[in-house]
């Protein structure tokens, strides 16, 4: 900030001016945003904050429903259904975050080149994505883990596949598009070179609407790695996480025990559902004109 | 022009049979000990890795392995003894009925809320289906089974216990298609049928409500795009019906990226069939896989993989030609 006088500015005209408009507009992007400081909250401190060890049995209490004692009630184990669920925040938004990092990162490197240099390289990239875009997503991540071994790491790396289409392809558009616009031009000839250009001056413009992506392919994300964990990859038991939690809860919900697959999977609808919300409200702050 | 569509399809088909390659030939560790099962000793390794063709460079078993595929060979199950797609095509059709079933039941709630919405916009309807579409995509699918089943089977006991297509007093319809409705049907066998329609409904509409979300979105956006363009004015301008501007030039332009949207949500519905297959022991290629993973059964897994894959390139190339036929502006020549 400079000390000039600006007589002409309005609260709207700064970033944060404008993000505040918006909010003040949205109170739903608002709760999107307390929303996910909860759940990154409950990631951080949940472990040392649960009342109770989420992996201590007590096969007195088994399969109790929820009380004071047990919000959650308890599991077959008699382990408190409450502490598991907020313990396995930490992994799930672990893999989920895992994940779309490394998609983003590799998403950005291939579509950022392609769309830079075209030529060759770009159709090759293009029928790369053609074909992983060719699987049902869900099926080829099955297969990815299946091919890989069964592990954590490995569901992280098979959702971060089945996710760098949709980051290479958005920044292969950006970046086609400005490639040979006005100020790139005006970086190039001030003795920028290709790879500077590229990075500091074109791709930055396409940080926007990858914003918007990461925050609907964050929740998408979840649900990918529950889902995988509830089919019985990756994840093992007795790990808390949410997927494995309503898989093992599936097998007593027919006798009416329904507290032991609901809760984790409201917890797991709520992570997703934060996280699509932020997204809308994202896009409504970077691009208001695509609001449906 | 279907033709040149098709043609387009070919290097796609040639991709996924090269992932598909290296996803078989990835296996962790040795396959051919792993073939050879924990007993084996070095002699009986190197023979089963010469058997397999493994001892070969990799370009070679890339062209044994499309040579098999050709002759539609995709390897033996471990757990079931059965050549893998023996075992796929036999259970192929329990997951197409079950999936297609689904994609009706949502496309005729969904596309009629999207409509409604659209035309009616800051009305209940709109509310409401703003509502589905925001909890619809939040929805994970297995969870959405499992609160079915307790509200419907163990609340209100109204519907059959989740095992399978079919509960066990009837018998199954002789096989004519595969699809246990179509089979009843013809044998005129109607208790068979209504006890398969019963089975069918909670997991299709577990589906359905999973794919209701994008294709009302989509639906209600595209309604509101086509509402909003020139020729809708001028169609208004001339004095047209309300119901002719409607469905004669709105609705049917608003289709095509609908259309479109259906691939994608063909994709998403193939792996959601997964998930669905297992809460409800549904008998079909889904569950198939996943009770193949449990026992780390490789060549069904890929297999499995390899088919919905194929699957989901010919669904996208029908729905491409259907594209072709509803839009007046491409030209079937």
């Amino acid at each position: 900030m400079t000390d000039s006088p600006a007589p002409e500015r309005h609260p709207g005209d700064t970033i944060w001016g404008h993000v505040a408009h918006v909010l003040r507009d949205n109170p739903v992007t608002l709760l999107a945003f307390g929303m996910v400081a909860f759940l990154v909250g409950c990631a951080l401190f949940g472990p040392s904050l649960v009342p109770h060890d989420p992996l201590a049995t007590n096969a007195a209490r088994a399969l109790e429903p929820p009380s004071w004692d047990h919000w959650f009630g308890t599991d077959n184990l008699g382990r408190d259904v409450f502490s598991r669920v907020i313990v396995a925040t930490r992994l799930d938004l672990t893999i989920s975050v895992a994940a779309v990092a490394l998609s983003f990162v590799l998403g950005s490197l291939l579509g950022a080149v392609s769309g830079y240099w075209g030529g060759w390289l770009d159709a090759v990239l293009n029928r790369f994505l053609d074909t992983i875009m060719a699987f049902p997503l869900f099926v080829l991540a099955m297969g990815v883990v299946a091919a890989l071994g069964n592990t954590v790491e490995n569901i992280i790396y098979a959702t971060a596949i089945i996710n760098i289409p949709f980051y290479a392809r958005l920044v292969r558009a950006e970046v086609n598009i400005r490639r040979h616009a006005g100020f790139a031009q005006a970086a190039k000839l001030a003795g920028n070179s290709d790879l500077r250009v590229l990075a500091f001056h074109i791709f930055p413009n396409a940080l926007p609407p990858m914003m918007v992506q990461v925050s609907l392919n964050l929740g998408w994300a979840i649900l990918n790695a529950a889902g995988l964990s509830f089919i019985g990859l990756g994840v093992r038991p007795p790990t808390p996480e949410w997927g494995i939690m309503v898989a093992e809860g599936a097998n007593f919900i027919v006798s009416g025990e329904w507290w032991m697959a609901v809760f984790p999977g409201l917890w797991l609808m709520l992570a997703v559902f934060t996280f699509n919300l932020l997204g809308d409200g994202l896009r409504d702050i970077v691009d208001p004109r695509k609001r449906t | 022009m279907i033709l040149g569509r098709v043609a387009q399809a070919i290097p796609v088909v040639m991709g996924v049979v090269v992932i598909s390659f290296l996803l078989t030939r990835a296996l962790p560790g040795d396959p051919a000990a792993y073939f050879a099962g924990p007993a084996a000793d070095a002699a009986s390794i190197a023979e089963i890795r010469q058997a397999l063709g493994l001892d070969k460079p990799l370009i070679q078993q890339f062209f044994i392995y499309v040579g098999d595929l050709m002759t539609g060979d995709l390897g033996t199950s471990l757990s079931t003894g059965q050549p893998v797609a023996m075992d796929l095509a036999a259970r192929l059709p329990a997951s197409l009925e079950l999936t297609l079933v689904a994609l009706i039941l949502s496309c005729v709630i969904a596309i009629p809320l999207g409509v409604l919405a659209a035309t009616r916009p800051g009305s209940w309807i709109d509310h409401l289906c703003r509502v589905v579409v925001t909890a619809g995509v939040s929805m994970p699918t297995f969870f959405t089974g499992i609160v079915l089943i307790y509200v419907f089977y163990y609340l209100a006991g109204v519907a059959p216990a989740p095992l399978g297509r079919l509960d066990f007093i009837y018998l199954s319809p002789p096989q004519i298609t595969g699809f246990y409705l179509i089979d009843a049907a013809i044998a005129g066998d109607w208790e068979t049928w209504a006890g398969a329609l019963k089975q069918l409904v909670l997991p299709a509409g577990t589906l359905a409500l999973f794919t209701l979300a994008p294709i009302a979105r989509m639906t209600r956006a595209s309604m509101l795009q086509a509402l909003s363009s020139d020729f809708i004015r001028t169609a208004r301008a001339a004095g047209l019906g309300r119901r002719k501007i409607l469905y004669g030039y709105a609705f049917r332009n608003a289709l095509l990226p609908v259309i479109t949207t259906l691939g994608m949500v063909f994709s998403f519905t193939l792996g959601a069939n997964v998930l669905v297959e297992k809460v409800f022991a549904w008998p079909g290629i889904g569950s198939y896989a996943v009770e193949a993973l449990v026992v780390s059964d490789y060549a069904a897994v890929q297999g499995f993989v390899l088919a919905m894959a194929l699957l989901f390139v010919a669904l996208n190339l029908i729905i491409d030609i259907v594209y072709a036929l509803i839009d007046p502006r491409i030209a079937l020549g």
